[in-house]
């Protein structure tokens, strides 16, 4: 049991007061983040990143990890108490959560979501905590071909799974994969794409591009829509949470199914919004009461909640073992690894135990702090809500324009926040995905180094990545995912003769 | 029909416009990498070889996104409504006006008056209410940035004036 002795080896780190001070700033700083719109958990931590230079490497990934918690806790209470998802995760939540609390029962929702969200997350970290080890382990012994083929498969997934055209998803992987080339390239030493214009030399910082994409986008977005923000009240006492508590047991289904999809989907890099879709959906089919599920089934908060969270927290799996993150807000702590001096990957485990296993401790505490917060404060974050949007509005521009200049300390970068924010808007309201587009940008150089690194050791030939049945295997993998989409619709051909199409 | 439900652009205009603009980017993309070289050097492949074919397949992308777009049913919709317009320029002119006095007045000023004039413009709040809550923000952000964290921020002239 290696695993469980570094585990309390965790705790001990992370049980300090500085630490456990941290994680209770972190969840609180979260929930804001979750609850207001235009900051999410992704551009929130960006945003907050820079505060964390000074800090040592540990005590900062707790507190923004901890943030990472919160947001995912506080999308649930804009979703229930006022139909606006704070997250694009929590838009399923609003389904039957919004319901519930119309017929006067948001506190019984939110206890649901809260504590089934707590459920999937531990799920979620168990599962890091026994098999993070086991996939490093296998990673070591991973070359530059086999990295580029899992950095592959990360990215043909996206187009695989994506719900809008595959076409779409590729322009903005592409876009992300051309953001990351600009600058200097260096393996050749040469400039890319710069023109001649300086502050291009550096590169385009993906967090710039974070805080602008989700900040400045999505406030374009909130405001377009009208800002109404009539919500019920939300007021939890300790009887409703008993009862609720009372009446989860009965889910247990709901809840490990939901579990296993999130952490399935956060994984593979579905991320957590197709993660609660899709379990909201599954539990539909399955449950009992699947055609009452939109009025105001209990069933129908949990699903979902539990399936963001686990998805939400197994995300960071492949971000520590692989240096792969599954979701934006993973690829942003992934960000502050590397500025901290941290190369992640399989050698992390190795190396950084210590560093390791108190984060993994933290995610123990940090969603054990966030339930004991959240189900205390939600009173306090409702009436956060109800300050007018046009008071909220240009604090939050201030905040993204404050975190946009001190990623650098660069007046440039606070205008390609802009740029960044218009671009967001054009392509949420289009349909671009872009999830793929920030991955991409994190992960551009390191996948273009290692399939240079492998083509290199191979003189060019790209038989590489079929040269033992490792590699090949992720690479076809890789490739199916990729042409799911023509494949799917082949198949839909065949069963559905000429005439019907 | 009411002059601000009256739809300012179709999607299928945004859907070309953003298909173009994506596509240009591949261009200048491929442009840069026949620059560098796409094939292959003395020490493994050229500076251009990735960037060539990530233009490439972004060339390839935006156009089917267009050819798709344009055809999707639902392209002749509005993108955005005459009134949704406003509220979106509402924000973003002044925010635009915001990143260019960060740079002439440093900051804390430009986001005291930033946020004063967005409450008292957008929110018709009193200008003593909407001093007051800039003053705060500012003040918030003076302690946690400038005091707590010791991370400095862009100053200007007024800031001078105390010495910073």
């Amino acid at each position: 049991m290696d695993e469980l002795n570094s585990l309390f080896g965790g705790f001990a780190v992370a049980l300090s007061f500085y630490n456990l001070a941290l994680m209770l700033v972190g969840v609180l700083l979260g929930v804001l983040i979750g609850v207001l719109p235009g900051l999410g958990g992704a551009n929130g931590v960006a945003i907050l990143l820079p505060l964390t230079f000074s800090m040592n490497p540990t005590s900062a990934i707790i507190m923004l990890s901890c943030i990472y918690w919160g947001a995912l806790f506080g999308g649930a209470i804009t979703s229930i108490l006022f139909n606006i998802p704070g997250e694009p995760w929590s838009v399923a939540t609003t389904f039957d959560g919004y319901p519930l609390a119309q017929q006067g029962r948001a506190g019984e929702a939110l206890t649901a979501s809260f504590t089934s969200s707590f459920v999937g997350a531990f799920v979620a970290v168990v599962l890091i905590t026994f098999l993070s080890p086991l996939v490093a382990k296998f990673a070591l012994k991973f070359g530059p071909p086999e990295f580029f083929a899992v950095y592959l498969l990360t990215f043909c997934s996206f187009v695989g799974m994506s719900k809008g055209s595959p076409f779409k998803t590729l322009a903005a992987m592409m876009l992300g994969f051309g953001l990351a080339a600009v600058g200097l390239d260096t393996v050749t030493g040469q400039l890319r794409l710069t023109f001649g214009f300086t502050p291009l030399l550096k590169g385009f910082d993906f967090l710039i591009a974070v805080i602008g994409l989700f900040g400045i986008g999505e406030i374009l977005l909130t405001m377009e829509e009208g800002l109404a923000f009539k919500g019920a009240r939300g007021k939890i006492d300790s009887k409703v949470v008993l009862e609720t508590w009372k009446k989860l047991p009965k889910y247990w289904a709901t809840l490990l199914r939901s579990s296993a999809i999130g952490c399935w989907m956060g994984i593979t890099p579905g991320g957590a919004t197709p993660a609660s879709f899709m379990s909201y959906g599954v539990a539909k089919r399955m449950s009992k009461n699947g055609d009452k599920f939109g009025t105001g089934q209990l069933e129908g908060v949990i699903a979902p909640e539990t399936a963001a969270h686990a998805a939400g927290t197994s995300a960071l799996l492949p971000m520590l073992t692989l240096g792969i993150p599954g979701s934006p807000t993973a690829a942003v702590l992934l960000g502050g690894l590397l500025i901290w001096g941290l190369q992640p990957g399989p050698l992390l485990f190795v190396e950084q135990k210590d560093f390791v296993w108190g984060l993994i401790a933290s995610m123990y505490l940090g969603n054990l702090a966030g339930l004991i917060v959240v189900l205390t404060t939600v009173p306090l974050f409702a009436a956060i809500l109800r300050i007018p949007f046009s008071i909220i509005a240009p604090i939050i521009i201030v905040i993204c324009a404050v975190g946009a200049y001190t990623v650098h300390n660069s007046m440039f970068d606070v205008y390609l926040m802009l740029v960044f924010g218009v671009l967001g808007y054009l392509f949420k309201k289009l349909d671009y995905p872009l999830a793929p587009l920030v991955l991409a940008l994190v992960l551009g150089d390191r996948a273009e180094d290692s399939f240079r690194q492998a083509i290199l050791g191979s003189q060019g030939d790209l038989a590489i990545f079929f040269s033992n049945p490792l590699v090949g295997s992720i690479t076809t993998l890789a490739l199916v995912l990729l042409f799911l989409p023509v494949i799917n619709r082949l198949f839909a051909l065949v069963r559905q003769p000429k005439g019907a199409a | 029909m009411e002059p601000d439900k009256q739809g300012l652009v179709s999607t299928r205009v945004m859907e070309i416009a953003v298909g173009l603009f994506l596509f240009a980017l591949g261009l200048i993309l491929i442009f840069d990498a026949n620059r560098l070289g796409t094939g292959w050097g003395d020490d493994g492949p050229k500076s251009g070889y990735f960037p060539f074919y990530i233009g490439l397949i972004l060339c390839i992308s935006a156009a089917v996104a267009i050819y798709q777009g344009v055809r999707a049913p639902g392209a002749g919709d509005a993108f955005v409504e005459r009134g949704q317009a406003k509220l979106i320029f509402a924000v973003l002119i002044p925010t635009i006006a915001y990143a260019v006095a960060i740079g002439l007045l440093g900051i804390y000023v430009a986001s005291a008056a930033f946020i004063g004039v967005f409450m008292v413009w957008q929110g018709k709040f009193s200008w003593q209410k909407s001093a007051a809550i800039s003053l705060m923000v500012v003040i918030a952000l003076w302690l946690m940035f400038e005091l707590w964290f010791k991370v400095p921020l862009p100053k200007g002239p007024l800031e001078a004036l105390f010495g910073y």
